[in-house]
């Protein structure tokens, strides 16, 4: 609960709104309706050479109300107007928009909607104030730029606090809330040698309130990385042994996530078929869950658009696809239970939460050896993949991304100038060597070191 | 003038409790008109008085209808309106800026007071102002009042959306999936600034999208096109939704069995109207006074300097009619100019908003623009494009023994060190001066300023295309444009 002698940070009341709906939707005869909504206050400065460059704060606040009209077919209309009178235009517009409801696809209250949760309380804590967060950054800024004296600008950084609140209500008495804090810093420098092009690299940390951010870890890994790509070269276009991030190899697995979207599957935009559940799509020594309430998931939620409480789902087990992600309406279809991976909508979104790769304990490992701490003898790191947004095509499994990382031969570790890796996941799932033992927690997800053999790569004449 | 803290009324959110009134919103908040006048002048006076430099208060409320067509069915409705302000103080060079759905009174107030406290101003310091009050309201949407109720219904948009996967299902083959998309989105703005600014718009931007994925086998192809415009209520009227079908569909047949592209470098012929996507992000983001601020523009002392080829002239307007990023005024009260970037391949000028101005010296350009009351103003592009050269399109390619023709583009991006991508949706091999077999997983890498110098051919069939680009101030609306143009050397990512 927030200390009623500080600001109260709640704008949702879920019992009122529920009221209020249900008063509203009678008027207008509405007799089945959900609603999604979110509220949230934020925080923010970002700053550049040792003083403020902005300040910001938000209160937003956001609804999507979803109506059943009397021939079962469904609308939505989502508002920033949380006032009464923006919900009744909603339902209104809801009710309009529900004359084009596909009646080949209707969405209902999911059945796990009422169950129960056991969610974990977060306590709430009060923002700082905007000056205390402005100099935090501007401190690690300075930081940063101590660290080597080619680092001469942090052009981009930034350190947010925020609240944020959701909750889904339905008219068959489901009622789901939660809130949360998160605070979050990043710090990307921006370094240059004489003669030599400037070079960028940085770090991200979340947490639950700005005092528990690992301030340091991120000035330690941006200026580490910032500088270890000072020393650069071209390299020659060819296939490589290429060992991926944790961060690089969760951003791949999550531009191709609609391989276990059932909603891509129904609508014939993923590579997985209705029939791919059980079928071989990796080396089997490489396992696949997406975990939205892993404990190192600061941003999980105990449910989804749909109310349904969110949970760890196996999607690949030794090689295999074990299950897809559903909503309530392709879970029907696929005639299994929700997941927990829902929006909110006439024509309901799928999506991961936060994905767990690992090894498989069960099958063996012929490059067990490889080690990114160990190996040495020509291959590429991978730290960070860039523009995924443009380079992945999910439907046709094909990616070319330019990318971040090293090429270590001999033992020497040397930054790469500029590089695109291509090729088609399938594949690329299919000639994994080794999945690492030690597992990190990046912001998007779980996962160790993972190499892949015979990439194709491109380096800049 | 002086305000006194006494005068805002205050207003509960109604969800908070239910005692609160059930009073409807202020129907002043749902007409963006000169009754605001009152209240602003309040509130900037108060900013002033509590020592800022300048006030605005940037206030909208939105209206948009997104719809999906997948096959032959409607799949997807989706209505949304809402409202909101973003207030933004300056004080020296620092500013703080403060967004709210709260447009009562002491909504507006509480986000001006957290805006002044961000730069340590507050009413205690305050002394009277000489804030002279606002201009008059100059109004850009006298003759747009009625653009909403033109535009096509739901009834007659999904028809015409409808009729363009049908036309897909006509001309294509092989085709897995359909899908036709459209959206409108109307939004009333009115701005007010403590130098005067006081302006009020409507905005009506709508687009069409048409994809398909064909497939054969193991062969897999997927082609988009986007179709926009602004204030043009009978865009979707007017589509041409057969000549769209058909280009889609004749594109994703030559590309579904397309090879991959082989990695190296090599010279590439863009084609004309998306193909100006690389200019908009390999240089145009690099333009931007934002840009400049952070020190990451490799270009930010190049002003009257060589920079690109001499074929290159280059542009960026808010004035197209009916182009996807024309405006009436810009996000910060500005009306839009035709701004020369370079010319002759010398850098003439950079973007510039009300803080760019503040921090760089670069006078504005009208280039103020965000997406939303969320987000503060930034520098962005509108309609940005090289412009036609003499050369006829052929003897582009036919300059080349072997390269890439890009016909084409999908996506792109810039990096903080000036390095720029952009993948290939549809490529042609270019064999001794003819353009031969379809090729697929193309990207085209390198940076602007190793890049510009190399386009050495513009041919004279300039033209635009509408897309999105995101950045700083969120999403917005953009046109990218050239003519055919040749890069004498780039590198292509592939295979």
């Amino acid at each position: 609960m927030v200390d009623s002698n500080k600001q109260n940070y709640k704008k949702l009341n879920p019992q009122y709104i529920q009221e209020i709906l249900s008063k509203l939707t009678k008027e207008q005869n509405i007799i089945k309706w959900d609603i999604g909504a979110s509220s949230s206050i934020d925080q923010s400065v970002q700053v550049d050479n040792g003083i403020a460059k902005q300040m910001k704060a938000a209160q937003r606040s956001s609804i999507t109300l979803r109506v059943w009209n009397e021939k079962g077919l469904v609308g939505i209309t989502s508002t920033s107007d949380i006032s009464e009178f923006g919900l009744k235009k909603a339902i209104s517009g809801a009710k309009n928009a529900s004359l084009y409801g596909n009646p080949n696809d209707i969405p209902d209250f999911s059945k796990l909607a009422k169950k129960s949760i056991d969610s974990q309380e977060y306590p709430i804590k009060q923002h700082k104030k905007i000056q205390n967060l402005l100099n935090i950054l501007i401190e690690a800024e300075s930081e940063l730029m101590s660290k080597h004296e080619a680092i001469q600008s942090v052009p981009y950084n930034g350190l947010g606090e925020s609240f944020y609140e959701r909750l889904y209500i339905n008219s068959d008495n489901a009622s789901r809330y939660m809130n949360r804090n998160q605070s979050s810093i990043y710090l990307y420098a921006r370094a240059q040698e004489n003669g030599r092009k400037p070079r960028s690299s940085g770090a991200v940390r979340l947490a639950l309130a700005s005092e528990d951010l690992d301030i340091k870890g991120c000035v330690e890994e941006s200026s580490s990385k910032t500088i270890s790509h000072l020393d650069y070269q071209q390299i020659e276009t060819n296939k490589y042994l290429v060992c991926f991030s944790p961060e690089a190899f969760l951003d791949l697995i999550l531009a191709f996530s609609s391989i276990f979207n059932a909603r891509s599957i129904i609508d014939g935009v993923s590579l997985s078929k209705p029939d791919s559940i059980g079928k071989l799509i990796s080396v089997p020594f490489f396992n696949l869950y997406d975990d939205a309430l892993h404990p190192g998931n600061i941003s999980s939620t105990p449910f989804d658009g749909e109310g349904t409480p969110t949970k760890r789902l196996c999607l690949i087990k030794d090689g295999v696809i074990e299950n897809f992600l559903h909503s309530e309406a392709t879970a029907r279809k696929f005639n299994v239970d929700p997941t927990g991976h829902a929006g909110i909508g006439s024509k309901v979104s799928v999506g991961p939460d936060w994905l767990h790769i690992c090894k498989s304990a069960n099958n063996s490992i012929q490059s067990s050896n490889l080690s990114h701490k160990v190996y040495n003898n020509n291959f590429i790191i991978i730290e960070g993949l860039n523009a995924l947004h443009a380079g992945v095509k999910p439907s046709q499994g094909s990616f070319s991304l330019p990318f971040d990382g090293w090429l270590i031969n001999n033992g020497e570790k040397k930054s790469i100038e500029a590089a695109t890796v291509a090729g088609d996941i399938r594949q690329l799932l299919k000639n994994i060597v080794n999945v690492e033992d030690q597992e990190f927690i990046t912001h998007q997800g779980v996962s160790p070191h993972i190499w892949v053999d015979d990439l194709s790569i491109t380096g800049e004449a | 003038m002086y305000y006194d803290n006494n005068t805002f009324s205050s207003k509960v959110n109604l969800l908070q409790s239910s005692t609160t009134s059930t009073k409807l919103v202020d129907s002043q908040a749902d007409s963006l008109n000169g009754h605001w006048s009152g209240l602003l002048e309040e509130l900037i006076s108060y900013g002033l008085s509590s020592g800022a430099d300048l006030v605005e208060i940037f206030i909208e409320n939105t209206d948009q209808v997104s719809l999906l067509a997948e096959q032959d069915q409607i799949t997807n409705v989706s209505p949304s309106f809402g409202k909101g302000a973003g207030i933004r103080v300056f004080h020296g060079l620092l500013d703080g800026f403060v967004s709210t759905n709260d447009l009562s009174p002491s909504g507006l107030k509480n986000a001006l007071d957290q805006a002044l406290g961000m730069l340590g101003l507050n009413s205690t310091k305050s002394s009277l102002t000489k804030f002279q009050g606002l201009k008059s309201l100059k109004d850009f949407s006298k003759n747009k009042q009625n653009w909403i109720n033109i535009c096509p219904d739901l009834d007659e948009a999904c028809q015409r959306i409808l009729e363009g996967t049908n036309l897909l299902d006509f001309h294509g083959t092989h085709l897995q999936a359909r899908r036709g998309s459209y959206s409108r989105s109307w939004q009333e703005v009115l701005i007010a600034a403590s130098d005067g600014t006081f302006g009020r718009d409507i905005r009506l931007h709508q687009s069409i999208g048409l994809n398909a994925l064909a497939a054969h086998g193991e062969h897999r192809s997927s082609i988009g096109r986007r179709y926009g415009s602004s204030a043009k209520p009978s865009d979707l009227r007017e589509w041409d939704a057969e000549k769209s079908a058909k280009e889609v569909c004749d594109s994703a047949g030559k590309m579904l069995y397309a090879d991959y592209v082989e990695a190296g470098q090599m010279p590439v012929v863009l084609a004309n109207k998306f193909g100006g996507v690389i200019f908009h992000e390999a240089c145009g983001h690099l333009l931007e006074t934002t840009q400049i601020e952070r020190g990451t523009s490799p270009f930010s002392d190049k002003i009257g300097e060589q920079i690109a080829h001499s074929s290159v002239t280059a542009v960026d307007e808010g004035l197209s009619d009916g182009a996807f990023g024309s405006l009436s005024m810009d996000d910060e009260g500005m009306e839009p100019e035709k701004t020369v970037l370079i010319k002759n391949g010398y850098l003439q000028r950079f973007l510039s908003d009300r803080a760019g101005e503040l921090r760089t010296g670069h006078k504005r350009t009208g280039s103020g623009r965000r997406q939303s009351h969320t987000f503060a103003a930034a520098s962005r592009m509108r309609n940005t494009y090289i412009q036609a050269g003499t050369f006829k399109p052929e003897e582009l390619i036919e300059s080349i023994d072997n390269g890439l023709y890009c016909k084409s583009m999908g996506g792109g991006s810039v990096g903080p060190t000036g390095q720029f991508n952009f993948s290939v949706e549809e490529g042609y091999l270019i064999e001794n001066g003819k353009t031969t077999k379809p090729l697929k997983g193309a990207t085209l890498i390198g940076e602007a300023k190793d890049v510009m110098p190399r386009i050495s051919m513009c041919a004279n069939d300039l033209d635009l295309a509408a897309g999105f680009c995101g950045s700083v101030s969120g999403n917005i609306n953009v046109t990218v444009g050239q003519p055919h143009i040749k890069v004498d050397s780039i590198t292509v990512g592939g295979r």
